[in-house]
């Protein structure tokens, strides 16, 4: 294949910028599920993040108080199905479903004012002459904040899950609630505290969306991205650097397909759009035998209700 | 309650719409629409719901209006239509290509419920079809892009491969070469109406490709704020005003114009003189309209967008006129032929001078 009318710098810079949102969202998402909940309502706290996001930094005038706007709203709404899953032992895939649903009314109510505002800019970082460096300029060092920020919350979840005590105890939670209640472990505080975070970082993701990517307010605008977050930490079987690479593999397999037709090229577009879903797909088949999925690393105690009984 | 309580009481409930579905006598019309995006996504649907709008304010009390939105073109859209009829509805609008066999089949089912579907070519005693001549539109913002463009590359983000994109191709194509011989277009298919998102990552990479131009068959403005970040890229609203982005990008735009159709097909039901038709109306008549001019535009080229307008209005001048060829180079209108609204309503073809190929 001849891909001579792409510049490679300019296509991973667009990958990095597309892969962002639903990277922020699956890592925030990988933590709730190394807890042993199941949230199926990112895609409604990412929408929800994205007009708060919006809504504060269009007020402020300032996007990076919107992006702790984004994280705080998205986290509160979070909480709500915090409190339904783990005090009222509601069923998370339902009460998922219904947040996803929720965020995505409530959204809209709330950006009835915000329809074609254009938001205050975010500064691109100006790294001085690391970003004149040819390719690795463009490609490492001309972005804004975030697409940094994004990466380097995934070497802290790394970090955070298996080199500190702490995140042993939120994945013992996640394997086996019972035991970790035993030994003392407040169960229903870390998973409430699981939850907050990944509705916090899919409000980031969102507020990535509305603020940087697209930029303006559209309802209904993550078009479907937290699914595919979902469907990202299921396919990186729950490790956060596959979680990296599975996000700028979705981000750029779309941001590929639209630059080879941009170039003129014909390219099989439906089979190259297909292949992060086929890839997730097999995982799932493979994870539904139990061997698979032991090996998969799935957490034991994944979606399970708890209820302490001593 | 118990849940089974509830349940059996929407069941009773469900059963009742069953065996009444026809209103009666002195009942509001109960007219339902369907929309494929948000009413909130400032273009397509935006437009069908200012319709709607419209029919209400018009018949006030004799009508009731409702509609559901985000509703994916398939299976999805047949079990929205089936609860529609059930709940009463005495007219149906189904606003997306997509929805074409969902409808038919509904509309099956439901012999004495009416159904408007936009855009399709398939009718039935009680499912008539109306679209707009939107290539009268694309011939005019192709005329002001072969004027303005300085790349020479205008960008067309589309969104399927179906009779109603291709027809605006080559419509803006046949437009732009006209005033501008060494134009040249680079489509992007997204495979979506609505995904703000991808469509601006479309409309990144068609700037990024050189194009100076972005032309969108997509329902979002996200092209729009893209091209506004560019700085020195030039758009056109798509089926909305979009006048937040003017008067840059945005430098004209194609308006839907749905109310009067709306207005009229609800009476008709109402007062039972309505048929099953296949209505396309253009700038003639109303349906399609155009933006105001930006000032950013030279007035000779606004000059000249007004005249083509005018002459379509007037129905002096028909966007397919030969002589034009095909793609391949086999001859399809000679000189001064028109093309006829079958052969524009199935188009599957690119013409001459478009490059690359339609996807199957």
């Amino acid at each position: 294949m001849n891909l001579s009318g792409i510049s490679p710098e300019v296509l991973i810079a667009a990958l990095m910028v597309a892969s962002t949102p639903i990277l922020l969202a699956a890592i925030g998402e990988l933590v709730v599920e190394k807890a042993g909940v199941l949230n199926l309502g990112v895609e409604g706290m990412m929408i929800f993040g994205a007009i708060c996001g919006f809504a504060v930094a269009v007020e402020t005038g300032s996007p990076a108080l919107g992006f702790l706007g984004a994280a705080a709203g998205a986290a509160a709404l979070s909480m709500l199905f915090g409190v339904l899953t783990q005090f009222l032992l509601s069923n998370q895939v339902a009460t998922g479903l219904a947040l996803t649903l929720f965020g995505l009314g409530l959204s809209a109510l709330v950006g009835q004012g915000y329809v074609g505002v254009t938001p205050p800019a975010m500064a691109k970082l100006d790294l001085g002459p690391l970003g004149d460096i040819p390719f690795f300029g463009r490609v490492l060092f001309g972005h804004d904040a975030m697409v940094y920020l994004s990466l380097a919350l995934v070497a802290a979840v790394w970090m955070f899950l298996n080199r500190s005590r702490a995140g042993l105890i939120l994945r013992a939670v996640g394997e086996s609630h019972d035991a970790a209640h035993a030994l003392g472990y407040r169960v229903v505080a870390i998973r409430l505290g699981a939850i907050a975070f990944g509705g916090a970082c899919a409000g980031l993701g969102g507020a990535y969306l509305s603020l940087i990517r697209v930029p303006q307010w559209t309802e209904g605008m993550t078009a479907g991205a937290g699914w595919i977050a979902l469907a990202i930490v299921v396919f990186a079987s729950w490790r956060p650097w596959r979680v990296l690479l599975g996000a700028y593999l979705f981000g750029g397999v779309t941001v590929l397909q639209l630059n080879l037709q941009a170039a003129g090229l014909a390219v099989p577009v439906e089979y190259l759009s297909m292949s992060p879903y086929v890839v997730t797909i097999l995982v799932l088949v493979v994870m539904s035998s139990g061997r698979g999925r032991a090996a998969l690393n799935a957490p034991a105690s994944l979606g399970r209700v708890f209820h302490a009984t001593t | 309650m118990k849940r089974r309580t509830v349940l059996g009481g929407m069941a009773a409930a469900a059963a009742g719409t069953l065996a009444t579905p026809l209103r009666a006598a002195g009942d509001p019309l109960k007219v339902g629409f369907v929309y494929v995006g948000p009413i909130g996504d400032l273009g397509w649907t935006h437009e069908h719901d200012q319709g709607r709008l419209a029919v209400e304010a018009h018949y006030g009390d004799k009508v009731e209006t409702f509609y559901q939105e985000n509703v994916p073109e398939g299976a999805d859209a047949e079990r929205v239509l089936t609860q529609m009829c059930l709940s009463g509805a005495g007219l149906i609008f189904t606003t997306s290509f997509g929805y074409m066999d969902a409808t038919l089949n509904v509309a099956r089912k439901f012999p004495n419920v009416k159904f408007e579907h936009a855009t399709g070519y398939k009718t039935a005693p009680n499912v008539a079809t109306y679209s707009a001549r939107f290539y009268e539109g694309r011939a005019v913002i192709g005329t002001i892009a072969g004027r303005m463009t300085k790349t020479n590359k205008v960008g067309y983000i589309a969104s399927y491969p179906i009779p109603e994109v291709i027809r605006g191709i080559n419509s803006a194509y046949i437009h732009a070469r006209k005033v501008n011989p060494d134009v040249e277009f680079v489509v992007v298919w997204v495979y979506t109406w609505f995904d703000p998102a991808k469509e601006g990552d479309a409309a990144q990479a068609l700037i990024d490709q050189g194009c100076d131009v972005v032309m969108q068959h997509t329902d979002s403005t996200a092209p729009q704020a893209v091209a506004k970040e560019a700085g020195n890229v030039m758009t056109f609203g798509q089926a909305s005003d979009m006048s937040a982005y003017a008067p840059w990008p945005r430098v004209t735009s194609i308006i839907d114009n749905w109310a009067p159709y709306y207005i009229r097909r609800v009476g008709e039901v109402m007062d039972g003189t309505w048929q099953p038709a296949q209505t396309w109306e253009g700038i003639a008549e109303g349906m399609v309209k155009i933006g105001p001019m930006s000032e950013r535009l030279p007035a000779e080229v606004r000059a000249e967008a007004e005249a083509l307008i005018e002459a379509m209005r007037k129905k002096e001048y028909h966007p397919f006129t030969g002589p034009l060829n095909k793609q391949d180079g086999s001859p399809w209108l000679a000189e001064g032929e028109v093309a006829d609204d079958g052969t524009l309503l199935g188009m599957n073809f690119y013409v001459e001078g478009l490059k690359g190929s339609i996807p199957s």
